[in-house]
């Protein structure tokens, strides 16, 4: 006779796992990596495999020989946090920076709390906020996009990014129409397509929108966190952009400028750091539009999305605490 | 067709594999001895009124439910009680039993045993509570809650509606999607019967429209049934939970820690209105019932109409064997079904159906680390938090648990079915509720 196997049930599985959810976080990410080398070239390749081999040496070693734990470097979470810190950052980055930045990445913000889903905050941002306070001057050196096969791409010209022109115009005291009368400043479908100055990963809003739909429909984030943020800064920017047009942008800027759809879609949404009921979802996901905007509107900083996230981590389990999913049984009946 | 139903909150779709559902109900030939435990039924076991070497016939009463929460037991078989004795049973304990050595096939005076359908009821409330009584009649569904304690509506209560349970969202399981196509005017006087015993005038048989042939054909017989209605349910899981179902075809929420009729409902399973046709109209006590053998390796999926008792390896032999790589026996579906350790037992009252896993489809993959990603939440049809249930009940935090509302879980196993990281979160909530049950009753 055989021996049968006992186990409680479920007997069946659907056949889910982290490693799939992580490639598809990685897929996902395709098309703006693509968008990436066409306008940075060379340069945005050089810095997304520094990143991404660094933050898999850093797991490997950390995992063999500190924890010495089981090695899970192939689950692709290091490779998803190598991506993510890569698209944070200029593409003209010395890559010596970029390997600390992977350390930080990987060592402090997620292995020093035990690895993956026990780390507090977002591992990328982390490791690109620690770059961006450590080296403010390569961190803001924005290369200027170039496309591809306009020839001469080696060259390193820097510009300022859409939003450091508005702080900087902002700040000079001039009115809107002179900031977007700049010459620097891209225009709108520069802006929408990505053929601007920024991070990495940052530029080109419609690539990062295709990847988010391609998550929304592999159930791999939920749309409400990247909607309510993006909304929440839209509202707040466009409100006082109708109170004072001259000193406030219109809100559509925004949207389309900086960080906030690489961060609104695949940094506040990481599964790990973010809550885990939808009320509290949408909590987060406001609190984050709010302190993003208030950040670009009034902070010291051009972008404010990276701190407005980490900020939201950290209210993570109190957010957890507070907001419970709707359960059966507990409504009034009719 | 009504518009499609379903319930709000969580559920899965697992992969149907209906193997069987294309399957007649075939007899299966009788046993040459059944093994009879006596805690059939949920409950208190049944009290035995027989002794070793006493003769008995089909149908004869030969253990009695004495508490108020309990079932009669008749024998299946005629012949001769071998001995009353312990037996293995598909818990896993072994348990007091009746054995019975099979000789001919008598039956009780009284009981039809045709095939005629006797449409007209004449027995009146009460009598038809002491009949579904006497029959020894459970839930059939799995949960052999004795019917007859359901149809007595408690004092200041009212039923307004029957939900008869056809929605069989475990996957593989068919038995009683072939017994609603093939038994479906029975069913339909049966569920008549047990309206008249409630004294509703509304019931409504919900049928996910995976088994559009059942929809199709118990809408067109219900016609002349005046207060029957059929409701197709979307497919979904665990769409038959009691609380599931209730909430889809009538969208009343049976709130936490009470039964349905709370809300006004009573929910019954198809197995069992055809169960209550055959006791009030027949005289056929609880004796049989259909079970569905399946698997990916069995060579015939089938759904036999089994005597109870019958030892389960006739059933599977009965199936063209089993198969080789069996690493598996499930009594029940794969979502919700419990695993057996031998096949050594016999079908009971609440035998569904009987999976055979194949050994590679038997095994589970390594449990990683928990990365928050909520979809246990997401798919929990009692809106809880599995993964804060299982990490509390495995740190031993039984009253954050409790407050969690731990006792809601009715563990349908969505939540590990979904997990990414392939944790056992049900066999902990599981563990966290049996602690929290013993908790909450030592408070009394």
């Amino acid at each position: 006779m055989s021996q049968f196997t006992i186990s409680g049930s479920p007997h069946v599985h659907g056949d889910d796992s982290v490693k799939k959810i992580m490639y598809t976080v990685v897929l996902a990410m395709v098309p703006a990596m693509l968008v990436s080398v066409y306008f940075f070239g060379f340069d945005a390749i050089r810095v997304l495999l520094v990143s991404v081999i660094s933050c898999l040496f850093f797991e490997w070693i950390i995992q063999k020989y500190l924890i010495k734990g089981p090695l899970t470097i192939n689950d692709g979470s290091a490779v998803v946090a190598g991506i993510l810190l890569a698209f944070n950052i200029p593409a003209g980055i010395p890559w010596w920076i970029v390997v600390i930045g992977s350390l930080v990445t990987i060592g402090i913000a997620k292995m020093s709390f035990g690895g993956l889903g026990k780390n507090p905050f977002n591992p990328a941002l982390v490791g690109r906020v620690f770059m961006l306070i450590s080296f403010p001057v390569q961190m803001t050196s924005w290369p200027v996009a170039r496309p591809l096969f306009a020839g001469g791409f080696t060259d390193a010209i820097t510009g300022p990014t859409a939003l450091g022109i508005l702080k900087e115009g902002v700040g000079a005291g001039k009115t809107i129409d002179q900031i977007l009368a700049d010459p620097a400043m891209p225009s709108y479908i520069d802006r929408l397509a990505g053929n601007m100055s920024g991070s990495l990963g940052e530029i080109s809003a419609i690539a990062l929108i295709l990847g988010g739909l391609f998550m929304v429909w592999r159930k791999v984030i939920d749309w409400q966190i990247p909607v309510t943020i993006i909304l929440t800064v839209f509202v707040v920017a466009g409100v006082f952009h109708l109170i004072d047009p001259q000193h406030y942008i219109d809100p559509t800027f925004h949207l389309f400028t900086g960080g906030l759809m690489l961060g609104a879609i695949y940094m506040a949404t990481d599964m790990v750091s973010s809550p885990m009921n939808m009320n509290g979802k949408i909590v987060y996901a406001v609190g984050i539009g709010l302190i993003t905007i208030i950040i670009r509107l009034w902070g010291a900083y051009p972008e404010g999305i990276s701190f407005a996230i980490l900020i939201m981590n950290a209210f993570t389990p109190l957010i957890n605490n507070s907001f419970k999913p709707k359960r059966f049984g507990l409504v009034t009946k009719k | 067709m009504n518009a499609l139903k379903t319930f709000k909150i969580g559920g899965v779709h697992p992969e149907e594999n209906k193997l069987s559902e294309h399957v007649a109900i075939q007899s299966l030939p009788l046993p040459k001895q059944v093994i009879l435990p006596l805690g059939q039924n949920l409950g208190a076991p049944s009290k035995p009124i027989v002794k070793k070497g006493d003769l008995v016939k089909v149908g004869q009463l030969i253990a009695k439910g004495e508490s108020f929460i309990s079932a009669n037991l008749h024998s299946p078989v005629s012949g001769k009680v071998l001995k009353l004795d312990d037996a293995m049973d598909a818990s896993g304990y072994r348990r007091p039993a009746i054995f019975i050595d099979v000789e001919d096939d008598v039956w009780e005076e009284g009981i039809d045993k045709s095939d005629s359908i006797v449409r007209e009821i004449t027995a009146g409330k009460q009598e038809i509570i002491e009949k579904i009584k006497a029959a020894g009649i459970v839930g059939l569904g799995g949960a052999t809650f004795p019917t007859h304690v359901k149809l007595m509506i408690p004092d200041g209560k009212k039923a307004e509606y029957l939900i008869i349970n056809g929605v069989e969202c475990e996957p593989y399981l068919t038995s009683d999607h072939r017994l609603m196509l093939e038994k479906g005017e029975e069913m339909l006087i049966g569920i008549q019967i047990l309206m008249k015993a409630m004294q509703v005038d509304k019931a409504i048989i919900g049928i996910e429209n995976n088994k559009p042939d059942a929809i199709n054909h118990l809408t067109e017989l219900s016609k002349n049934y005046a207060g029957i209605n059929v409701q197709p349910l979307k497919v979904k899981y665990p769409q038959g939970g009691e609380k599931q179902l209730i909430k889809a075809t009538v969208n009343r929420e049976v709130p936490s820690g009470k039964l349905p009729i709370e809300v006004g409902c009573v929910v019954s399973n198809v197995g069992t209105a055809f169960a209550v046709y055959e006791a009030v109209q027949k005289n056929k006590p609880l004796i049989d019932r259909i079970v569905t053998i399946t698997g990916k390796a069995v060579k015939k999926p089938s759904n036999f109409k089994v005597r109870i008792g019958t030892p389960l390896l006739q059933l599977i032999e009965a199936a063209d064997g089993l198969p080789e790589n069996t690493g598996k026996v499930i009594n029940g579906g794969p979502m919700m079904g419990k695993s057996l350790s031998t096949v050594d037992v016999p079908i009971v009252k609440g035998s569904s159906g009987i999976l055979l896993m194949k050994q590679e489809e038997s095994h589970r993959d390594t449990p990683k680390v928990c990365i928050r990603c909520s979809k246990c939440t997401v798919v929990c049809p009692m809106g809880l938090e599995p993964f804060l249930l299982s990490k509390s009940a495995k740190l031993g935090k039984f009253d954050k648990a409790e407050n969690e509302r731990i006792m809601d879980c009715i563990e349908c196993g969505s939540c590990q079915f979904t997990c990414p990281s392939n944790l056992p979160l049900l066999d902990f909530i599981r563990l966290g509720k049996n602690k929290v049950g013993q908790i909450i009753r030592s408070r009394k």
